[in-house]
């Protein structure tokens, strides 16, 4: 039963990754930045939601309201400013200024905040659970983030496929010479991508925030979740990445189950492994560019 | 660059592969038919050969310093070689090889625990240790390679870290390598404190030229050229013979050995090897910033930002966060406005060059001043040869 119990543990986790992986996948999938910031953003919109809970004494479920479009208009100016002049550069340019950035993020959030670490108090539903039997019990508050995953990866999902906007990002992704010929500005549709992918980044940072504890540096461990979740779900494939997410929760829970040390660890060799042996993922989308 | 295109970029067959990176590679056999007869290739300039000179009378005076300057001068000459050595890999494996790796600490770290275990556990000769552990971090690279060459771009980078993170999480596993607590170095603990560091210091010196003059054969040679390609282009490199996934990993194991040679020198340098600060992700931030500052696919490039971010670390160093923060906003714009660095400044249009990997055009016999000349900087010369 603790084992049955690990494994929901796990998906639920799983759902906070996919959270997460969600705008990493987006950046990539449009303009094939990999943003190495991502994790460090996540981090900088908890702590902007810890400024805001604090100095209002809001709930931090009403702080989302302020904190996802300040980070959507950080991921527009970002793109406008940095990434777009990265990536006309070519070569390593953007991995290498997403890189700086990470760190410069890491650090600036070190200098004002400390390494103390921080949560965002959600009252009593951080502790309130729904009891299935004596020993399988699932937390409101996980349930809430999973379902928020499920819910973002799906809006990305019909966006992409419906929305004008979306389809003028699959445009741009696959080939950038033609679209500025239909009339779109490559530029603008890129930074509005960014936008989105860190709105996506806001609401994962403030569900982190709530669910655990977190301090500046924590933003490397959650740019890698967020990695390993895209591919052990595949690149490329939105729905991959929820299922990554969850092997990746799953194998992390199970894994501290066996030893409270390992959760990580284990997390880790599962990606190797899927890594080794199915390096498409396990939901490999047929044509991807 | 789409994954599926490097790796549809495999050349067909040997054959083929061979004869057109004859054409590919060879200055002798190419730039006489291109160019006209008045033309000739060079692959020196005054300034490389007064760069040189400077070179070698710098690495001729450098083993007197034990016994010139006290040992903290000596400790932070070493400091600064480790720093040389990990930014020269790290240099040779993006600038060049064009893989950007975030992962690199698994083999300092590799480097100081096989330091640690050849020396101490079996009780080896400290000299004899190093190239020991530089070997291993080889040999384990190897096989790592493979791992991490399904990812490309990005998600090699944060796959590379992932390697790292999980290599330093078994290292805390393992009770005979002192678990998370680490170990002391004590090979060196009968020597007296000067006597120590001037080995530490002579072992450094030697680190630092082997793994500066590897890098500059490495790129003089064939190899290099190709190396050089496949950074510009690895689709077109590849439909030119140059044999890319081969050449990349070769370039992987040489940069897990440096970074294993980093690791055996701060390790001996600093007597402790801990898996927190072994494998931290920090020092690739240092070779990472060193490299952008100084400049990325440039011999000259990290040897510099290393010495820029030596004297930035010593004098920042009371400002404590403030430093690698001040250091990321520098690198950021220095990617943005200035990306071939510092010593892209200082170069200007590549004629000022100390270690030429290159080839240089005259167009006029016997005049090579002024504007008659024009230098294939190495950026091009691959594809410029190439393409004719």
């Amino acid at each position: 039963m603790q084992w049955v119990n690990a494994i929901i543990q796990g998906i639920l986790l799983g759902g906070l990754y996919a959270l997460l992986a969600a705008g990493l996948s987006l950046m990539f999938g449009v303009m094939r930045i990999v943003n190495l910031a991502h994790g460090a953003l996540a981090i900088l919109a908890a702590y902007l939601g810890l400024v805001i809970v604090q100095a209002t004494g809001v709930s931090p479920f009403l702080a989302l309201l302020a904190v996802v479009p300040i980070m959507a208009a950080v991921g527009y100016l970002l793109q406008w400013g940095v990434f777009n002049r990265a990536l006309s550069m070519g070569g390593l340019s953007p991995l290498l200024a997403a890189f700086g950035l990470a760190v410069v993020v890491t650090r600036l959030l070190q200098l004002r905040f400390s390494a103390d670490l921080q949560s965002l108090q959600v009252g009593s539903l951080s502790v309130a659970s729904i009891t299935i039997t004596d020993q399988i019990s699932i937390g409101v508050l996980p349930l809430i983030t999973f379902v928020v995953g499920v819910v973002v990866i799906l809006g990305l999902q019909v966006f992409l496929s419906k929305a004008p906007l979306g389809r003028a990002m699959r445009a741009a992704s696959d080939d950038p010479q033609t679209v500025p010929l239909m009339g779109i500005d490559n530029r603008r549709v890129y930074a509005l991508a960014t936008a989105i992918a860190l709105a996506t980044v806001g609401v994962a940072g403030m569900f982190l925030g709530m669910r655990g504890n977190f301090n500046p540096t924590y933003g490397d461990a959650m740019l890698i979740f967020a990695f390993e979740a895209v591919i052990i779900g595949g690149l490329g494939s939105l729905w991959g990445t929820l299922a990554g997410g969850m092997v990746l929760g799953i194998a992390q829970t199970v894994g501290a189950q066996v030893n409270p040390a390992y959760g990580i660890l284990i997390g880790n060799l599962v990606f190797l492994a899927i890594l080794a042996f199915r390096p498409t993922g396990l939901m490999p989308k047929a044509v991807t560019t | 660059m789409s994954e599926r295109g490097v790796s549809a970029s495999e050349p067909h067959s040997p054959r083929t592969d061979q004869n057109v990176s004859d054409q590919t590679v060879s200055a002798h056999d190419v730039h006489p038919a291109v160019v006209s007869r008045h033309a000739r290739v060079r692959r020196a300039t005054r300034a490389s050969w007064i760069g040189l000179g400077v070179a070698v009378v710098l690495v001729l005076v450098a083993p007197i310093a034990p016994y010139v300057v006290d040992r903290g001068i000596q400790g932070s000459l070493v400091t600064l070689f480790s720093l040389i050595v990990m930014a020269t890999m790290w240099n040779l494996l993006a600038g060049y090889g064009g893989m950007l790796s975030i992962g690199q600490q698994a083999y300092i770290g590799i480097g100081a625990y096989a330091l640690v275990y050849f020396a101490d556990t079996l009780g080896l000769d400290p000299f004899m240790a190093v190239p020991l552990a530089v070997v291993v971090a080889g040999v384990l690279a190897y096989p790592i390679s493979f791992l991490a060459f399904r990812l490309s771009g990005g998600y090699f980078a944060i796959g590379t870290w992932v390697i790292a993170i999980v290599i330093m999480m078994i290292v805390q596993q393992v009770p005979a390598f002192g678990g998370g607590i680490g170990q002391t170095f004590s090979a060196f603990s009968e020597l007296t404190p000067g006597r120590r560091i001037a080995y530490v210091y002579w072992l450094s010196l030697a680190g630092v030229v082997l793994a500066v003059l590897v890098t500059y054969l490495i790129m003089r040679s064939r190899l290099g050229l190709g190396f050089t390609a496949i950074r510009d282009d690895a689709v077109a490199a590849g439909s030119l013979g140059v044999r890319v996934t081969r050449s990349k990993r070769f370039v992987f194991v040489v940069a897990a050995m440096g970074c294993g040679l980093a690791g055996a020198m701060i390790t001996a340098n600093t007597l402790r090897v801990q898996p927190d600060s072994i494998f931290s992700v920090n020092y690739s931030v240092f070779m990472i910033f060193i490299v952008v500052i100084g400049g990325l696919g440039s011999i000259e490039g990290p040897i510099l930002g290393a010495i820029v971010f030596f004297a930035l670390q010593q004098w920042l160093s009371d400002l404590g966060s403030w430093y690698l923060l001040i250091l990321g906003v520098i690198a950021i714009l220095i990617t943005l406005l200035l990306p071939r660095g510092l010593w892209g400044l200082i170069s200007g249009d590549g004629r000022i060059r100390l270690f030429p990997v290159g080839y240089l055009l005259s167009t006029d016999k016997g005049t090579p001043a002024g504007s008659q000349e024009t230098f294939v900087p190495s950026v091009a010369s691959s594809r410029d040869s190439a393409g004719m």
